[in-house]
């Protein structure tokens, strides 16, 4: 029995109901790889890291993103990349990175030069 | 329904004759929204069938407020088939994905000229309103080429199933030069006022279908074999003739504006 529909699209099809109890058939080569999306919003400003899309080559990623990532406000530009060319740390090595928190030297807040600043506005807002 | 006649000023038929080329193509594209084969595609698809809809009514209000017509809905949607200037490519039903594909990148590049050649123009209003719309069809013809320089070198069926699909479409898609009645009209009077930004069908033929060959020659089509160079075009579209498909679609188009034709949307 072809599905019925309100919609005269579906019915044109004349596709047939699949049976519920079908497990879906996996094809060898429908699983796309992933690419990685940057968006960037105008020119000069850093591309940002948006999402993925899965597509079967690096230019229909590209045309993939533009549908997924900039159908909304502004862009100026778009890169895609191929996840397996990211390389990525090892979350076990994560520990590395455990005490870089404490090291409140490296934070500039920490700087002496600050007071100089402050005391440099003060002297601006002064004159 | 009312007969809104034609257009006599040839800018303006010309004009109609793009409006309705969108139109109908943007609903035909508009039909794979929630059966495209994948996720982005149908989303690819509704997008541009968005945009194509969108250029029809930019155009129609231009030939509303300068040429007279009426306002882009009624124009748009209350219009006996004998008096819409859609060519047959456009008005074929959505076929398989190949034929779906085959046909929007043959009739966006075809837009992509008519666009080019259109922002010459030195009227300011079309001047600006074809710089807008070129950057859309730029995308489109980006989407279109992509697909099918990946179908044509991938696998042998999706190979051939890209072949046969141009060999259906390209009859059709010459059609979208047919000439037409104040086409010498418009070529004189650009070319008189030194514009010269229209350059009649025949040349627009010619540039459309030698860019279209280079193309597939790189995605390695032995064009010369293929025979495409030897096909006619399908003509009528142009004169208010139509194939079987159009009626039917007019029908479901306008189902919902026949409820109430004066309502305000």
């Amino acid at each position: 029995m072809p599905i019925l529909s309100l919609d005269p699209r579906v019915n044109r099809l004349q596709a047939e109901e699949v049976p519920a109890h079908q497990p879906p058939v996996l094809i060898p080569g429908d699983h796309w790889p992933s690419y990685q999306v940057f968006h960037q919003r105008r020119r000069g400003e850093k591309h940002s890291s948006v999402g993925i899309v899965h597509a079967p080559s690096l230019e229909i990623a590209m045309a993939m993103a533009k549908e997924q990532f900039a159908r909304r406000g502004e862009t100026s530009n778009l890169w895609v990349v191929c996840t397996a060319d990211v390389l990525e740390m090892d979350y076990a090595d994560e520990e590395v990175f455990r005490t870089t928190p404490s090291k409140s030297y490296r934070d500039p807040a920490g700087y002496k030069v600050n007071d100089k600043i402050e005391a440099y506005k003060a002297r601006q807002s002064n004159l | 329904m009312m007969p809104t006649s034609l257009p006599t000023h040839p800018l303006a038929r010309y004009l109609l004759h793009l409006a309705d080329d969108q139109l109908v193509m943007g609903h035909r594209n508009s039909e794979w929204t929630g059966l495209g084969p994948i996720l982005e595609e149908d989303i690819a698809f509704s997008s541009i069938a968005q945009d194509q809809v969108g250029h029809s009514l930019a155009f129609y209000e231009i030939l509303h407020q300068r040429y007279g017509l009426d306002n882009p809905d009624q124009t748009a949607f209350n219009r006996p088939e004998n008096q819409m200037l859609s060519s047959w490519l456009v008005e074929q039903p959505i076929g398989d994905y190949a034929f779906s594909l085959v046909r929007h990148w043959c009739y966006d590049q075809a837009v992509a000229l008519r666009y080019e050649s259109l922002s010459q123009i030195q009227d300011p209003a079309l001047h600006a309103l074809a710089t807008k719309l070129r950057g859309e069809v730029k995308y489109h013809t980006f989407h279109a080429h992509t697909w099918m320089k990946s179908l044509l070198h991938g696998s042998e069926e999706s190979r051939l199933r890209m072949l046969s699909a141009l060999k259906e479409v390209w009859p059709l898609a010459l059609g979208l030069f047919e000439s037409w009645p104040g086409e010498t009209d418009l070529m004189e009077e650009v070319g008189t006022t030194g514009q010269g930004w229209y350059p009649g069908e025949q040349k627009l033929q010619m540039q459309w279908q030698a860019r279209a060959l280079e193309s597939m020659a790189s995605w390695g089509v032995d064009v010369e074999a293929s025979g495409l160079q030897r096909m006619e075009p399908v003509l009528g579209g142009r004169q208010g003739y139509h194939s079987e498909y159009l009626a039917p679609l007019l029908e479901e188009m306008t189902a919902v504006f026949r409820l109430d034709p004066q309502a305000e949307w």
